[in-house]
């Protein structure tokens, strides 16, 4: 159970996030859903104390994160960043081993470990694991820092816009992947994304932010059958305006076309 | 050719053995002080002035400053230590310069990571910090090497045997083929260092276990040869040969050669030499009992040990003055005077000198300022310069600093009318010059006298009375035809020394006793 409390981070005069209360019970998969510069990455670091709050708690399964140990607290919890962040100076391979050799786990354990998660997120393994990060594509490198998070087998996963690089196609593979994983390792997962049908997919709830609070917080439907204002509305109205955006679109294609093929 | 390259090992292991004692130190003191630094920001913007500003010491002034000041606190104050401490602060500058920029460049986002994935504030660092700033830090070691290396040559003039030793008694000496030497060897040393430090992070970037330790190994070796050497000599002085001081030109590194040759030959004893020290720095290290004997001169020891004033005086009584001086200050002895004066004089071309009357100094005064004035680095800046305008009132219309050995060549050709020159300098005849008297004594007289340490008189009374046997051997003349036998002729110092003395010895040897009788006693 994480349990955000009055969470409020300001920067100078700024404010990120702002008065922010929140309760994800174990095994819930909750998406946080806004636009550009709402908070919701300055949110997600304050959980596993990547920022300090400038007011506020994060309670983890009853306890106070302020008085947890930063390490070990993290070393439970899967992080994947909005940029990635592998290490440089590491292959692939150490990349994703990175936690579970912290906490000593065997060689021979690692190895197959690596294994298992490059499959996973469908990447072939003898191809990739000794490469270097900066010899990756812009999605293989979001696949390896989803592998990353994942390594030490964490009960609670902070995963921030993990699928921002990748086609459309593998982006579905890997939410279908996550979905199935979330109920095969029970996890507890806080998922950011401005992605609005991507929320829909796969939320249990959605907490929807706006310039630092919380504007709403429900299941998708309850969302969808009763925003509470016009922000959640047009938001959450925006995938399907964009669909009948592209079916225009492909009709008046097609016409001017022919207006082409008259012209001539 | 032969001769120089015997010399290489002595002068290569110590310049080694300074220059990577010392970088250990740079890099075991700027490391942890620029990771210390990139911890608490206020402390790097002074750190790195401190760094700059020993940086913007020139060289040869941070390892000469390092004497008095080590005296002060009563260590070494001559040879390895002082050396080692200037080259030391001298490669701190880079690395520490490097560590600190390398890890203020890592990305913060990899920080970030790096805590997320669950490391301790020093698996951070050794982890990620470390191994990502590792190429910024290894281009600093790559330039401290390189500076140590070089700045290594500098610490000859402190007493300390490098690769220096070449190029400064080469350029004295004019032996061009000593200094072309002692470069080429400092310059393939550093090429080898380097390519070991670049040997090093590549191994490690490259995870070649192998290599790597191989090639820990061969500077772990080397090391503990080069700490092992240093350690017999600091621990074990009582197997030291007897050591010969030599200040930085052609004379004394005859008279060192001559004084070497003669105790070997008298005693059986073996020499060593330290050669192109420093003038204050050769007295120091005499004091201090790391030189046992070396040649000075008594205006020198007046001015400079004694604090007098600097006029002319009477020879024999600047001679016993210095020598009471000496015995009861710092109970070093006058064990000889060699029967020859090197003073500073002031030297007009002969034909002119011939047309214009001049054979005093005093004749230039009617002259009024129409003439030009040579003289090398340091002689307008000397008392000596200062007491000749006094007392003779001299004013010239042009005085120009040059490099000694252009001096006289300068002269030659007309290009100053007249220069500042020693009177022992082979020189003045072979360039057709006269040497004006000092008729009003503006200069004190500079009698070569050989200098005994009390420690070595103690230790070796035979080497005592070998030096003392030495009184009155050399003249003017003779000692003249010497150093323009090296000076001119480019023969080594070592040999124009052997061939002396074994004229000495054919034609002194019946009665060697004939010897010892006091120098003449020129009165003044
Ligand atoms: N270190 C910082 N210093 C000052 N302001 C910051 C800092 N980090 C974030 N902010 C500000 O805080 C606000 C919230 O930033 P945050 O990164 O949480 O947004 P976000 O919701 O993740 O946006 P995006 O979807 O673009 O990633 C923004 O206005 C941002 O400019
Ligand atoms: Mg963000």
């Amino acid at each position: 159970m994480i349990e955000l409390r009055h969470l409020t981070k300001l920067y100078g005069d700024t404010v990120a996030v702002d008065d922010l209360s929140i309760q994800v019970p174990d095994g819930e998969f909750l998406v946080l859903l806004g636009g550009s510069g709402c908070g919701k990455t300055t949110t997600l670091k304050m959980v596993n104390r990547l920022i300090e709050p400038s007011g506020g708690s994060v309670w983890i399964d009853g306890r106070d994160s302020a008085e947890l140990v930063p390490f070990e607290l993290r070393r439970k919890i899967g992080y994947t960043f909005q940029q990635v962040g592998l290490f440089p100076h590491m292959t692939v391979a150490e990349n994703i081993a990175v936690t579970p050799t912290l906490l000593g786990w065997s060689p021979r354990k690692i190895q197959n470990r690596v294994s298992e998660l490059l499959e996973l997120v469908g990447l072939d393994s003898r191809e990739l694991r000794e490469r270097n990060p900066t010899q990756l594509s812009g999605g293989q490198q979001q696949r390896i820092g989803v592998a990353r998070a994942l390594a030490a087998k964490p009960r609670v996963m902070l995963l921030d816009e993990p699928f921002g690089a990748l086609d459309p196609l593998t982006r579905q593979r890997l939410q279908k992947f996550l979905a199935r994983l979330r109920h095969e390792l029970s996890l507890t997962i806080v998922f950011v994304t401005h992605d609005i049908a991507e929320a829909l997919k796969l939320a249990d709830r959605i907490a929807i932010m706006q310039k630092g609070t919380l504007r709403q917080i429900g299941t998708p439907a309850a969302l969808m059958l009763d925003p509470a204002d016009d922000y959640v509305r047009q938001l959450l109205d925006a995938p399907r305006q964009e669909a009948q955006l592209v079916e225009t679109l492909v009709t008046g294609n097609s016409s001017s076309s022919e207006n082409i093929e008259r012209d001539k | 050719m032969k001769e120089q390259l015997a010399l290489l090992p002595s002068y290569l292991t110590s310049h080694v053995q300074l220059t990577l004692l010392a970088l250990l130190c740079s890099t075991a003191v700027s490391l942890p002080l620029g990771l210390v630094v990139t911890r608490v920001k206020w402390l790097e913007r002074p750190v790195l002035a401190l760094a700059a500003i020993i940086q913007t010491v020139p060289s040869l002034a941070l390892l000469a400053i390092m004497v008095p000041l080590l005296a002060t606190f009563n260590f070494q104050s001559i040879g390895f230590l002082p050396a080692f401490i200037g080259l030391t602060l001298y490669g701190i500058l880079p690395i520490l310069r490097n560590t600190v920029t390398g890890i203020a460049n890592v990305d913060p986002a990899l920080l970030d990571a790096a805590k997320a994935v669950g490391m301790t504030p020093s698996q951070q660092l050794y982890r990620v910090e470390l191994p990502i700033a590792m190429p910024v830090i290894i281009a600093g070691l790559r330039t401290a090497t390189a500076w140590t290396v070089g700045v290594a040559t500098l610490s000859t003039p402190v007493g300390a045997t490098s690769l220096g030793n070449y190029i400064f008694s080469g350029l004295q000496t004019r032996n061009h083929t000593s200094v072309l030497i002692g470069c080429v060897a400092a310059a393939i040393l550093a090429l080898v260092l380097d390519g070991l430090v670049r040997g090093l992070e590549i191994s490690v970037r490259k995870r070649q276990l192998r290599q790597f330790f191989g090639l820990i190994a061969a500077l772990g070796t080397l090391y503990l040869y080069l700490g092992f050497n240093l350690a017999t000599t600091v621990f074990l002085p009582s197997i030291r040969p007897v050591t010969i001081g030599a200040k930085g030109f052609t004379e004394q590194y005859i008279l060192a050669e001559i004084l070497g040759q003669w105790i070997e030959n008298e005693t059986g004893r073996p020499s060593t030499q330290m050669q192109s020290l420093g003038s204050m720095v050769a007295f120091d290290a005499l004091v201090a009992g790391d030189v046992d004997a070396y040649v000075d001169y008594t205006g020198t020891l007046w001015s400079n040990v004694m604090g007098r004033p600097t006029v002319g005086g009477n020879r024999t009584n600047v001679l016993a003055e210095v020598r009471t001086f000496l015995a009861s200050q710092h109970g070093i002895q006058i064990a000889a005077t060699l029967g020859f004066e090197n003073a500073y004089a002031v030297a007009a071309r002969a034909p002119d000198a011939e047309t214009l009357g001049l054979t005093k100094i005093s004749d230039l005064i009617p002259l009024g300022n129409t003439l030009s004035m040579g003289g090398d680095f340091e002689f307008f800046s000397r008392p000596e310069w200062r007491s000749i305008q006094d007392i003779y009132g001299l004013t010239f219309q042009e005085q120009r600093t040059m490099d000694a050995a252009l001096m006289y060549q300068a002269a030659a050709s007309g290009a100053v009318d007249l220069i500042s020159a020693y009177t022992t300098d082979g020189r003045i005849s072979a360039y057709n010059l006269r040497v004006l008297e000092d008729d009003r004594f503006a200069i004190p007289p500079y009698d070569a006298v050989i200098l005994v340490s009390e420690q070595a008189m103690r230790r070796w009374p035979d080497v005592f009375e070998a030096i003392s046997a030495l009184n009155g051997t050399i003249d003017v003349e003779a000692m003249r035809e010497m150093n323009l036998a090296v000076d001119e002729e480019g023969i080594a110092p070592e040999r124009v020394a052997a061939s002396y003395l074994a004229k000495l010895r054919t034609s002194q040897s019946p009665d060697i006793t004939e010897l010892n009788k006091p120098p003449p006693s020129p009165a003044r």
